[in-house]
């Protein structure tokens, strides 16, 4: 974990909600794609923790969705602003379990993180998979992205306003792979969990207080143990997860 | 004795800054990121006899200037804090250490304490008498003086180490259970614990944290605890430890002002983790600006 001040290169809506953000600045801190950062907000008490999208040298990209009270103020930053940001927390993917053709599944603002997992199996000469899934087709954003990078790329949309009707695991079905990395709301990853016929990986999201491990704000109960999501998560492999209800 | 040092119950501390229990862990996670011994010392993870999960999540809410938590006191329980926790904090930290501590029963408190009265580096005993009585109702020790005077008794009885009661500020009359803890033998108070918070989310309807209710934190509250510190530190002649919000170098003068020995630093370690080891760097500086030659001359110097 590191903190330091990054500089906004640029910030840009890819959809009605959704933005890209640049940021410039000590990038060092960050190890391993699924982890994230926890960014300081003018006038706001608590930290906003953001998944890594992808680091190129000292830049790092972060996609979000502007939900919430801080979402929104970041929505409105610009090129030059400063943040103050903690960097390389979270355990990210382990990606020496892959096997040769992964497939890697992102729900709406899930989808960020799957970038730079991608990125980096491509690297290793991985056969990468990737499935897309949003509400609509107004929402969907990266799919270029991915398609740039190499990746074979399905986008699933509920409404069937483009690709795939249905959700993510209906385009799992008919998929050929060898291990699954995946992150979106908690519905689909447990739909994921059921479906899939592999091993593999899942990115949570919870409410946190500090993002580094010291408050147990976003404790969760796994089969190997009590685990911070902030900490010894976001990422938990299936077979040590236990769902609460 | 330096500047900065103060006696807290016979041993000085270099310093009077002490990260709050709860926000500090057992202290390696922020030794990753500075050299935590520049601390006068820490109060760490309020620790009980049996493990605890906690409560269920979302424990967290924000607040404007402050923070809910409903954390519920996760923690390994004593054993494994004393055969894991603390040698990997004896690594790191080389100071005598404020141990937390936490029960549902009289018995509990005792038990704990006893245990950890026989770690060496255990400086301080700090007990947390905000939890509920499970045997009495469910009603907070720390609500009633009987109850809070009953826990420091039993304490006080297994330990040789400096007892330093923790209060709740939800009362009417924080004075009374003070008293009561100083009659009963504490060596020292330490207040405020949280103030009991809730947060309720417009578009669900339904409160922010799954346990409805929870501590209410942050600078928001910095100004009730300097009250609550100064009518304390007023009515008992044993150290006081403040705590509430303190997240500048001139909040740590004002709380020694309000009457604090020592100065504990809570949420504000979540938000910016290297804020004690900056108020420790920021102090001569602040205390020059206000003529101040050393901090042990002006505790309690607001009349």
């Amino acid at each position: 974990m590191k903190q330091s001040v990054f500089e906004i290169v640029s910030n840009k809506p890819l959809t009605d909600s959704v933005f890209q953000m640049v940021l410039q600045g000590d990038t060092t801190a960050i190890t391993a794609p699924g982890q994230f950062v926890n960014l300081k907000l003018e006038g706001l008490y608590l930290r906003r923790p953001i998944s890594v999208c992808d680091l190129n040298g000292d830049k790092l990209t972060i996609v979000y969705k502007a939900v919430g009270n801080g979402t929104v103020q970041m929505s409105r930053m610009q090129a030059g602003e400063r943040l103050d940001v903690l960097t390389g927390l979270g355990n990210g993917y382990d990606l020496s379990l892959s096997g040769d053709n992964p497939v890697l599944l992102g729900g709406g603002v899930g989808v960020p993180p799957m970038y730079l997992l991608a990125k980096e199996l491509l690297k290793q000469g991985k056969k990468v998979s990737v499935i897309l899934g949003f509400n609509t087709k107004s929402e969907i954003f990266y799919e270029q992205e991915f398609k740039k990078l190499g990746c074979a790329v399905t986008v699933t949309t509920v409404d069937g306003s483009y690709g795939i009707k249905g959700f993510v695991t209906t385009a799992l079905e008919a998929m050929d792979y060898s291990y699954f990395y995946t992150c979106g709301p908690e519905p689909m990853l447990k739909a994921v969990y059921k479906a899939s016929a592999t091993s593999g990986q899942m990115s949570f999201e919870k409410r946190m207080g500090c993002g580094f491990g010291a408050c147990m704000g976003c404790s969760c109960k796994t089969l190997t143990g009590y685990k911070r999501i902030c900490k010894e998560g976001p990422v938990m492999k299936k077979e040590e997860i236990l769902w609460e209800d | 004795m330096g500047r900065l040092s103060v006696d807290l119950c016979g041993i000085t501390l270099d310093n009077p800054v002490i990260p709050a229990s709860g926000t500090f862990g057992y202290g390696y996670e922020y030794a990753e990121l500075y050299d935590i011994n520049c601390l006068g010392t820490f109060s760490f993870k309020g620790t009980t006899k049996d493990p605890r999960f906690g409560n269920p999540t979302p424990r967290i809410a924000e607040c404007t200037a402050g923070m809910i938590n409903a954390v519920g006191l996760q923690n390994p329980g004593v054993e494994k804090v004393i055969s894991e926790e603390l040698p990997k904090l004896k690594k790191c930290f080389h100071k005598p250490v404020m141990a937390n501590i936490s029960g549902f029963g009289v018995e509990e408190y005792a038990y704990t304490c006893e245990k950890l009265d026989k770690e060496e580096q255990v400086g301080w005993l700090e007990v947390n008498v905000s939890c509920p009585n499970v045997h009495g109702g469910g009603m907070s020790f720390g609500t009633d003086p009987k109850a809070a005077a009953e826990v420091t008794k039993a304490v006080k009885a297994v330990t040789t180490k400096p007892v330093i009661v923790k209060l709740s500020p939800n009362v009417t009359d924080i004075v009374s259970i003070a008293k009561a803890c100083e009659e009963a033998g504490a060596d020292g108070i330490s207040l405020i614990n949280t103030m009991l918070g809730m947060r309720i989310d417009l578009k669900t309807r339904k409160p922010v944290i799954a346990n409805k209710m929870g501590g209410f934190s942050g600078s928001a509250i910095f100004p009730v605890a300097v009250r609550m510190v100064y009518q304390v530190a007023n009515a008992v002649n044993i150290p006081v430890v403040g705590m509430g919000g303190v997240s500048t170098a001139e909040d740590v003068i004002e709380m020694m002002l309000a009457g604090a020995t020592a100065v504990e630093v809570g949420a504000a370690n979540l938000v910016n983790p290297y804020i004690c080891r900056d108020i420790i760097e920021q102090l001569p500086a602040v205390m020059d600006k206000y003529r101040i030659n050393t901090l042990s001359e002006i505790i309690g110097g607001a009349k």
